[in-house]
């Protein structure tokens, strides 16, 4: 690859680079990582957005600091500096969300430290970051971060409306008038397996409506 | 891919970990005032919230205003302390002092009935981390008006079940003392025998966290024995 070569910074490549997560290589559904923060955060919307919001800007900033230094990381402790810069970058998320969003923050409590555990950030490092240059990298991290994002948002959709009977925190079921004819929340939405079986549910509809991603 | 000499990997880690403290150290000091204005307000919340009076985030700091009005600090003897301000008090750094050194925090409310109320810290251990919260005791210095508990990370649906108001509601009326001895309020499991006016259902699959709150209540409230029987109405 010449350095000297101009890209358009929206080229198609680049493009793709966003939006390819997004789907046909979803790092939940596709590349099954990131699982464990999205069974514990998906309870609500709002933690859940929270949470999509913070991995995003972790991964896209990570992923332009790694590529930005990528030449001169010794190759002998590339792994100790990526988790450096993803922990100090989580850190930091986590400070400014105690100190602007008090409430979110208590709700996520541990998991916003857990970032720097979750595998997407380190499986896109190394594979994207340490071999292309910084813009497409930050691209390629916005990608990841809002394909494990929608994920998020869509098991979190139907845990709170089902197991709370509510949309980012709005009764809807209630002034719906739903209660009055008996129905009940289910509690076994609020625990974690619930939110493994409808992640389950995606992948088989990710898969049926997209046969190129079955296995032979 | 490049070789590195060992004298280039020392120097890299080492500026790369002065640089990282350098924007911690930042973030940490810049962030710290709003930090810790937000935990003033949760604790002004929580006070608020054990004498059933419910708040949010931005009504709490006028409410605390109109309902607390006064606060005080003892000894484990129930007598006054000068000088301190009851609100910087931690129940948590209080307890590792011995007892006589301990400095108590006790806070007056009056509620909208007129009742007057006393509100007291809890500060204890769960599972997996620190519980706490406030219990407020009517005059009698005996009965419970109402509580409120939360924790850092206890585990969710089970021990974290401690903040629900079906859990915080059944230590209503509930009593302290027993014929002027201290019992404090038991947690009891279901195959347990409930006793009458000192205990609260348990919750399922959180035993542990029961327990240590039954702890907290029990350590908690025996630091303010002496004032409590002094004072009884």
């Amino acid at each position: 690859m010449s350095t000297n070569e101009k890209e358009p910074i929206f080229s198609a490549r680049n493009l793709k680079l966003f939006t390819a997560p997004l789907s046909s290589e979803n790092p939940i559904t596709v590349q099954v990582l990131g699982i464990c923060s999205a069974l514990a955060v998906t309870v609500k919307m709002k933690p859940a957005i929270v949470m999509a919001l913070s991995v995003m800007i972790v991964t896209a900033i990570s992923n332009l600091v790694i590529a930005a230094m990528r030449e001169y990381i010794p190759d002998r402790i590339r792994i100790i500096v990526q988790l450096v810069v993803i922990a100090t970058m989580v850190i930091i998320v986590d400070q400014l969300l105690k100190a602007y969003a008090f409430d979110v923050s208590k709700q996520l409590s541990v998991f916003v430290g857990l970032i720097i555990t979750n595998c997407i950030l380190m499986g896109r490092l190394e594979a994207f970051a340490m071999a292309n240059k910084p813009w497409p990298s930050f691209i390629d991290g916005l990608g990841n971060g809002a394909g494990y994002g929608i994920i998020l948002i869509i098991v979190s959709f139907f845990r709170e409306l089902l197991g709370s009977g509510s949309v980012f925190g709005y009764p809807v079921l209630q002034k719906l008038g739903v209660y009055s004819t008996h129905y009940e929340n289910n509690g076994m939405m609020i625990l974690p397996p619930m939110a493994l079986i409808l992640v389950g549910g995606i992948i088989w509809f990710h898969r049926s409506r997209n046969r190129n991603l079955i296995e032979k | 891919m490049k070789h590195f000499t060992n004298r280039y990997i020392f120097i890299f880690s080492a500026v790369m970990v002065i640089i990282v403290a350098t924007i911690l150290s930042m973030a940490a000091t810049l962030l710290k005032p709003q930090q810790e204005k937000n935990l003033e307000v949760e604790k002004k919340k929580s006070m608020l919230e054990s004498i059933n009076i419910p708040a949010d985030r931005n009504n709490a700091e006028g409410l605390y205003s109109k309902y607390i009005k006064e606060s005080r600090v003892i000894d484990s003897k129930g007598e006054e302390k000068k000088g301190i301000d009851a609100f910087t008090v931690e129940m948590k750094v209080e307890q590792k002092k011995a007892p006589a050194d301990q400095s108590l925090a006790i806070f007056f409310a009056t509620t909208d009935d007129g009742e007057k109320v006393i509100i007291l810290p809890l500060e204890g251990k769960g599972l997996w981390g620190p519980i706490y919260g406030f219990i407020s005791l009517k005059s009698d210095m005996n009965t419970v008006f109402g509580v409120t508990f939360d924790h850092k990370g206890e585990t969710p649906g089970l021990g974290a079940e401690i903040n629900t108001t079906a859990f915080e509601s059944q230590f209503k009326g509930q009593k302290i003392f027993e014929d002027g001895r201290f019992v404090s309020v038991k947690v009891l499991k279901s195959n347990e025998k409930p006793i009458e006016n000192h205990s609260v259902d348990a919750i399922s699959g959180g035993t542990i966290t029961s327990k240590g709150l039954e702890k907290m209540l029990f350590d908690c409230l025996l630091k303010y024995e002496d004032y409590l029987k002094k004072n009884a109405k």
